[in-house]
Order: structure tokens, then C-alpha cells, then sequence
């Protein structure tokens, strides 16, 4: 299996004044093509530093990232945006769509940024949107969506090209039960089409999704849970009383 | 689990033998609670006995029998469905237990104890929703259990979750109130379920 993202022994440390925080410290995470990995903690654990450094967002104080088979730190800036455009996709919790484009401009916005031209891009985009259920709302902005197809729109976005790594920082916060279980849905079948993705959450419900769940605490990566058993252990279990 | 209730909300939808209890009770449940034939007619006899169900008398014995509900049992039903469950009183919850010995234990790091369950609980919810996935092929009923599964394993891992903030911002300011007994009031108040 091969890996779409590696993090070897980062860290990543801010200034607070003339306080040194810890916000990473020696974190390791492998993620391979077509597999789930959640990051479980509770707030300022680091998670979301981890997941806008394993994106390139931001880069880290010591250690090395590898997307797609590229170390981020041998890249130049200009390199390492063109990875980001054309590797990496993001989901956020408050979906980031642009309110003056349509759900089809939305989804097809990266690649044209990435030199696609506009009617190729498009054409990309409503595919994308198809697969997702949602050919019948291209044309509509995100104030005409519901919040369930915005994070739809969202994940379009965040798949669409040949995106190899989906990163996605709570992205079934604002969502009620049904819509948020239909939003791990497409994240899964990202992943079955190939796709590593990691979710940050707080939330086991939503963690629990994923094929390997690591958890967080002050930075560090202090556990994870074993590969996942078949379900069949839970129906052997237990007789009615 | 209540086979009692279980068995009465079979029977009301028409007569039933016994064999053909036990198949529909597992199928309802997702197959999640195996019961043994024992069981069913234990419980049968029970319900006869209060005059629940009504058996027929000219068959024999066994898995032949037939079995329907009587007035008495569709009215015992209608108020078991309404009835609330007991959780007015914490129970004695063994995971809670354990994490109160641990905080009071000098060489156990409490924190550890705390991941230890939480990871063992997520592990579980994994399990749980890897049935989800298939949504396709689960039934009704087997949805309806997973769901209850993930939601009351959910409320276990937000429970820690909670106590670890509250024992580490304690640990940071230690207050007062933590080594302090809870007033009588309070005790009294909140009996604990045995």
C-alpha cells in the first residue's frame, strides 16, 4: 500500500510573548492510499496543527512531511503551492465555500487555479458533484444549500482532479446526525477510490469511522487503537437475559 | 432486556409457536441477543401463569404449541412500552469506580487509566460502525440497536474525556472541593442504584 502522507518526528513550537509553546512535539503519522486515519483530542491538543502542517498550510520547527512522495522541506514555495493545489484537499468544519460562486464554480475553483482551463475544470467539477449526489444544485450558490449539501459541495471540492490526500478538521460539527453520517459516507468512498484522509475530531462517533484512530494530548501522539476487528466479535456476544 | 415484553409485542401481532418466537425475537434484534429455547418457554409458562397469553390446550406439548396474547397481556405491554427505565439514580458503574480509585491511588497516573478505556471504547465504536457501512444490508432493527450502542459508548468516552479536563485543570489549581466529602444533602439525594 502506498503512502500519500508521512510526518516524521515533528514539531512545531510558537512564541507566546517570551513563552515557548509546544503546539506539535515529535510527531510521527503514516496515512496510506485508501485508508481513514482520525486524530482524536480534546481542544488546543494540537490537532489542527497537525493537520494545516501535514497541508502545507503551515511549516513545522523541526522534522520532515512527505506528501505524495515529496519531502515538503526540500521544496520551494512555489513547489510546495502546486502540490497543495493539485494533491491536497481540505474539508472544514465551516465548509469555506466562496458565497459569490456557484456549487459547480466551487468544486471547479482549484483547478482552474492550477491552469485547467475553465471549460475542462467545469466539466471536472460537475462530475465531481454528480458522484456526490448533487448534479441538480450546481448552479446554486451556497446561501440557496442546505448546510448537509455545503459540506457536500465541500468534499466535491475537496476530491475533485487528482487529489491523493483529503484533510478535514471537524467537518461534521454544524451538522445534525443523518447529514453528518452522510459526510463520513463520501470521506469513505473517497477512500475506496484511493484517497488517504485524516480527520481531526473530538468526536468518537466520527472517529470512529476511520480504519485507524490515533490520539492526541499537549502534542503528542500518545496512542492508537489496533487494527480494526471485523464486526462479527460484537454478534457472537452477548445471550438476552 | 426484557423477553417477557419482548414475546408479548410478538404475540400481539397474531398467534404464535414457540420455535417461531425464538426465530422472530432474534431476527428483530439483529440477531445481536441470542436466546435459547429454554428461555422462551420459561418465559411462557411465566406469562400463562399471569394470565398474559393462553396456550392451546389440544395440542401437546412443545414446539407444536400455539401461543396468543390475552387482553391482560396487550394492556401489560402497552404500559411496559410507556413505563420510564430506571435512570433516576446512577447506577454503580464500574468504569467510574475505577477511575475514582485511580485518582486516589499515588502511583497510578490516572490519565493513563482514563486513555486506557477511552481507546478500548473507541476500538468497540469502531466495530459498531463498520456495520454501519453497509447500511444496504442492515435491517431496521439492527440500525435502531447500533445506533443505541454507539450513542450510550459515545456518552462513556465524553465522560472521560470530561473527567481528564476536570483532573487536569485541577491538578494545575487544585481546589478545595476535590478531597472534600459530598455534603449529606447531596448523598442522600442522589441513591445509588445496587
Amino acid at each position: 500500500m502506498t503512502g500519500v502522507l508521512e510526518m516524521r518526528s515533528v514539531s512545531r513550537t510558537y512564541l507566546d510573548g517570551s513563552d515557548e509553546v509546544h503546539a506539535l512535539r515529535e510527531v510521527d503519522l503514516q496515512v496510506e492510499a485508501g485508508k481513514m486515519v482520525a486524530v482524536m483530542g480534546p481542544s488546543g491538543s494540537g490537532k489542527s496543527t497537525l493537520l494545516t502542517i501535514a497541508g502545507a498550510l503551515e511549516t513545522p520547527t523541526a522534522g520532515d512531511v512527505i506528501v505524495a512522495g515529496h519531502s515538503l522541506s526540500a521544496m520551494s514555495r512555489d513547489d510546495r503551492s502546486r502540490l497543495r493545489r493539485r494533491s491536497i484537499g481540505y474539508v472544514f468544519q465551516d465548509f469555506n465555500l466562496l458565497p459569490g460562486l456557484t456549487a459547480a464554480e466551487n468544486v471547479a475553483l482549484p483547478l482552474e487555479l492550477d491552469g485547467l482551463s475553465a471549460g475542462k475544470a467545469r466539466a471536472a467539477g460537475l462530475r465531481a458533484l454528480e458522484e456526490l449526489g448533487l448534479a441538480d444544485k450546481a448552479s446554486r450558490f451556497p446561501d440557496q444549500l442546505s448546510g448537509g449539501e455545503r459540506q457536500r459541495v465541500a468534499i466535491a471540492r475537496a476530491v475533485v482532479g487528482d487529489h491523493r490526500l483529503l484533510l478535514a478538521d471537524e467537518p461534521t460539527g454544524a451538522l445534525d446526525t443523518a447529514n453528518g453520517e452522510a459526510v463520513m459516507r463520501l470521506i469513505l468512498s473517497a477512500c475506496k477510490n484511493g484517497v488517504g484522509a485524516v480527520v481531526v475530531t473530538h468526536d468518537a462517533q466520527l472517529a470512529s469511522w476511520a480504519d485507524r484512530v490515533v490520539f492526541i494530548r499537549d502534542g503528542r501522539i500518545v496512542d492508537h487503537t489496533a487494527p480494526r476487528l471485523g464486526p462479527d466479535s460484537l454478534l457472537a456476544g452477548e445471550a438476552a437475559r | 432486556m426484557s423477553i417477557r415484553h419482548a414475546l408479548l409485542a410478538l404475540l400481539s401481532e397474531g398467534p404464535k409457536y414457540g420455535l417461531q418466537l425464538r426465530e422472530e425475537f432474534e431476527a428483530r434484534t439483529g440477531e445481536v441477543w441470542p436466546l435459547n429455547v429454554g428461555q422462551v418457554y420459561t418465559t411462557l409458562q411465566r406469562l400463562e401463569r399471569d394470565g398474559f397469553v393462553e396456550s392451546d390446550d389440544e395440542a401437546d406439548s412443545g414446539a407444536q404449541k400455539g401461543f396468543r396474547i390475552t387482553a391482560g397481556g396487550a394492556e401489560e405491554l402497552a404500559q411496559w412500552l410507556r413505563m420510564p427505565p430506571d435512570l433516576g439514580s446512577p447506577p454503580r458503574d464500574e468504569l467510574v469506580i475505577k477511575v475514582l480509585i485511580a485518582v486516589r491511588l499515588p502511583d497510578v497516573d490516572v490519565h493513563e487509566v482514563i486513555q486506557t478505556h477511552r481507546r478500548y471504547l473507541v476500538e468497540l465504536m469502531q466495530q459498531w460502525t463498520h456495520l454501519k457501512e453497509e447500511e444496504g444490508d442492515l435491517d431496521m432493527g439492527l440500525a435502531l440497536v447500533v445506533d443505541a450502542e454507539l450513542f450510550r459508548l459515545d456518552s462513556v468516552v465524553r465522560w472521560l474525556d470530561a473527567a481528564d479536563g476536570r483532573l487536569k485543570r485541577a491538578a494545575l489549581d487544585p481546589p478545595a472541593a476535590v478531597s472534600a466529602p459530598a455534603g449529606p444533602q447531596i448523598r442522600r439525594r442522589a441513591g445509588v442504584r445496587r
